[in-house]
C-alpha cells in the first residue's frame, strides 16, 4: 500500500452516495470529502442522515448506491455491470482498519480494562505482541489522559473517561481518517469538556477527522470546514468563520438560530 | 425396624456411593459439554437470517424438547445398536449412551439458554469490534461470547444441577450411578432408610460443590478492578511503583 498519496487525492471520499430504510431514503445522493490533515465538522438536524452517512463510510452498512474512497481507492464494493457489489464481511474487515469509528454510547468491551481494550486491536486485528500491544495501548491512555486509570474497568469509569478510552482504541491502530459519531452527545454536560479537548489536540496533531457534532463550540474551534446535513443531503460547506457569520443558505440561518 | 445409624455411617464410607456419585457427575459433565457445543451452534442457526439454518434448528429443538429424557435413553441403549451395527461394540457402553443421550435433549434446552444470551449483548459491542476491523469469528469469541457467558452461568449452572438428577434416569439402560447404588444396596439389604439417606448426603454435596464452583467462576464475571489476577495488572501501578515521590500535602 502507498503511504504517499498526492495533495489531490482525499484521504476519505464519498460521492453519489445513497442509502434508504424500508423504502424511506435516508441519505440521497451525498457527495463529501476530507483531505488529509484536515477536520470536518458535520452539523444537522437528527434524523438528517448524518450518522448514516458515518456509518457507511466506515463501511458498517453497505450503500445502496455510490462510491466510497480511502486515499483513492474505493472500498466497500466494487462495480459489477453498473450493479453495486458488497464485499465480504473478511474483505470488509481488513478495509476498516484505516478507518477509526467512535461511537456516540462508546461501546467499550465491559469485560476488558481500558488498556485491554485498547490493545485489542493490536493483538488481534495487527497480530502485535501482548507485551508490546499493552505497552503501546498504555501510552495512547497517557495521551488521553488516562494513564492512571488503565486497570480499570469500563463500568468504573466516568462517561467522558470512557469515552476517551474509545477513542484511545480507535487511535492506536494508526487510521488515516478518523469518524466521530456524536461523541459528546450521551455526556453529562460537565464531561463534555475533556472529550473536546482530546479531539482538538488530535485535530491540532494532524488527524484527518469527520465529526458528526452538535457542538458548535468545536466546530468553530476546531474545524477546518463545518458542513450542514440536511434532508439526506449536503446544504451548505465553508469555512467556521463564514459558516457561522454568513451563511448562505436559508436552512442553515434557521439551523444556526436554533442552536445558538 | 429403626434407623440404624452403623448402617449408614458404613454406607456413607463404601466406595461404590463414591464411584456411583463421580459416574453421576460424569455424565452431568459429559452431557453438559455436548449440550452447550450443539447448543450454541443451535443458537446461532435459529438466530440466522439463513432459512436453511434456522430450519433444521427449530426441528431440533422442537423434537428434542417433545422427547422425555428417558425415552432418548431407552431408545440410545436399546434401539441405535439395533439399527447401527456399530453401535454394538465393547466401546458403546451405558456411561457414554447416556451421556450423548442426555446431552442431545438438554442441547435443546442450552440453545435456548445460549439464544438470549447472546442476543442480551448490546448491538454496539458488535459494530465496535467490526469497526476495529475484527473478523467475524474474531467478534464472537473476544467481544460477543464473554459477554454472553456471564448471562448464561447462572442458567447454565442450574441446568448442570438439573443433568445430576437427571443422570439417575440413566440406571433403567443399567449405569452404576448414584442412584443405581443405592437401590441396589436396598435390593439386597431392604435397609431403605438408611441406603437413601446416604444417597441424598451425596446429592446434597455433590450439589453444595457445584454452587461452590459456579459462584467462584462468576466472582471472574464481575469486571471491576479488584481481584484482578496478576497477569491483567494494571501498567500504571508498575509505573507507580517506580515513581517513588512522595505525594504532597
Amino acid at each position: 500500500m502507498s503511504n504517499e498519496t498526492p495533495a489531490t487525492v482525499p484521504t476519505l471520499q464519498v460521492s453519489n452516495l445513497h442509502k434508504a430504510y424500508n423504502g424511506n431514503e435516508v441519505l440521497k445522493g451525498v457527495e463529501f470529502a476530507v483531505n488529509k490533515g484536515q477536520v470536518k465538522a458535520v452539523l444537522g438536524p437528527s434524523g438528517s442522515g448524518k450518522s448514516t452517512m458515518l456509518r457507511l463510510m466506515a463501511l458498517l452498512e453497505p450503500a445502496d448506491a455510490g462510491e466510497i474512497l480511502l486515499d483513492g481507492k474505493r472500498i466497500g464494493a466494487s462495480d459489477a455491470n453498473g450493479r453495486i457489489a458488497h464485499h465480504s464481511e473478511r474483505k470488509l474487515a481488513v478495509q476498516r482498519r484505516d478507518i477509526g469509528m467512535v461511537f456516540q454510547k462508546f461501546n467499550l468491551f465491559p469485560h476488558l480494562t481500558a488498556l485491554d481494550n485498547v490493545a485489542l486491536g493490536l493483538t488481534d486485528v495487527q497480530g502485535v505482541g501482548k507485551v508490546e500491544a499493552r505497552e503501546r495501548a498504555f501510552e495512547i491512555l497517557d495521551k488521553v489522559g488516562l494513564a492512571e486509570r488503565d486497570g480499570h474497568f469500563p463500568s468504573e469509569l466516568s462517561g467522558g473517561q470512557q469515552q476517551r478510552v474509545a477513542i484511545a482504541r480507535a487511535l492506536v491502530l494508526n487510521p488515516h481518517v478518523m469518524l466521530f459519531d456524536e461523541p459528546t452527545s450521551a455526556l453529562d454536560p460537565e464531561l463534555v469538556g475533556e472529550v473536546l479537548e482530546v479531539m482538538e489536540n488530535l485535530a491540532a496533531a494532524g488527524m484527518t477527522m469527520i465529526v458528526v457534532t452538535h457542538e458548535v463550540r468545536f466546530a468553530r474551534r476546531a474545524a477546518d470546514e463545518v458542513t450542514l446535513f440536511d434532508g439526506g443531503v449536503i446544504v451548505e460547506q465553508a469555512e467556521p468563520a463564514e459558516f457561522f457569520e454568513n451563511p448562505q443558505h436559508e436552512r442553515t440561518k434557521q439551523f444556526l438560530s436554533h442552536v445558538h | 425396624m429403626i434407623f440404624d445409624p452403623t448402617i449408614f455411617f458404613e454406607q456413607l464410607v463404601n466406595p461404590a456411593y463414591f464411584w456411583g456419585a463421580l459416574t453421576s457427575i460424569g455424565v452431568a459433565a459429559f452431557s453438559l459439554v455436548i449440550a452447550t457445543v450443539l447448543g450454541f451452534f443451535l443458537a446461532v442457526g435459529r438466530t440466522s437470517k439463513k432459512s436453511y439454518l434456522r430450519g433444521p434448528s427449530h426441528l431440533y429443538v422442537w423434537f428434542f424438547r417433545a422427547l422425555p429424557a428417558l425415552l432418548v435413553l431407552l431408545i440410545m441403549w436399546n434401539a441405535l445398536p439395533q439399527i447401527i451395527p456399530a453401535l454394538r461394540s465393547d466401546w458403546y457402553t451405558p456411561f457414554i449412551a447416556a451421556s450423548i443421550g442426555l446431552g442431545l435433549v438438554e442441547a435443546a434446552f442450552m440453545a435456548e439458554i445460549i439464544r438470549s444470551a447472546l442476543s442480551s449483548v448490546d448491538d454496539g459491542q458488535e459494530l465496535a469490534g467490526r469497526a476495529l476491523g475484527m473478523k467475524p469469528g474474531s467478534v464472537m469469541r473476544k467481544v460477543i461470547l464473554p459477554q454472553a457467558i456471564r448471562t448464561a452461568l447462572p442458567p447454565t449452572g442450574n441446568e448442570f444441577i438439573g443433568l445430576i438428577k437427571y443422570s439417575s434416569l440413566a440406571s433403567v439402560i443399567s449405569l452404576k450411578e448414584l442412584l443405581t447404588t443405592a437401590q441396589v444396596g436396598v435390593n439386597i439389604t431392604f435397609r431403605y432408610a438408611e441406603y437413601y439417606a446416604v444417597a441424598i448426603i451425596y446429592y446434597l454435596v455433590i450439589v453444595s460443590i457445584i454452587t461452590i464452583i459456579q459462584s467462584r467462576i462468576e466472582r471472574r464475571f464481575l469486571w471491576t478492578s479488584r481481584g484482578l489476577k496478576k497477569s491483567t495488572s494494571p501498567l500504571s501501578l508498575n509505573t507507580r511503583a517506580l515513581a517513588t515521590v512522595p505525594k504532597e500535602k
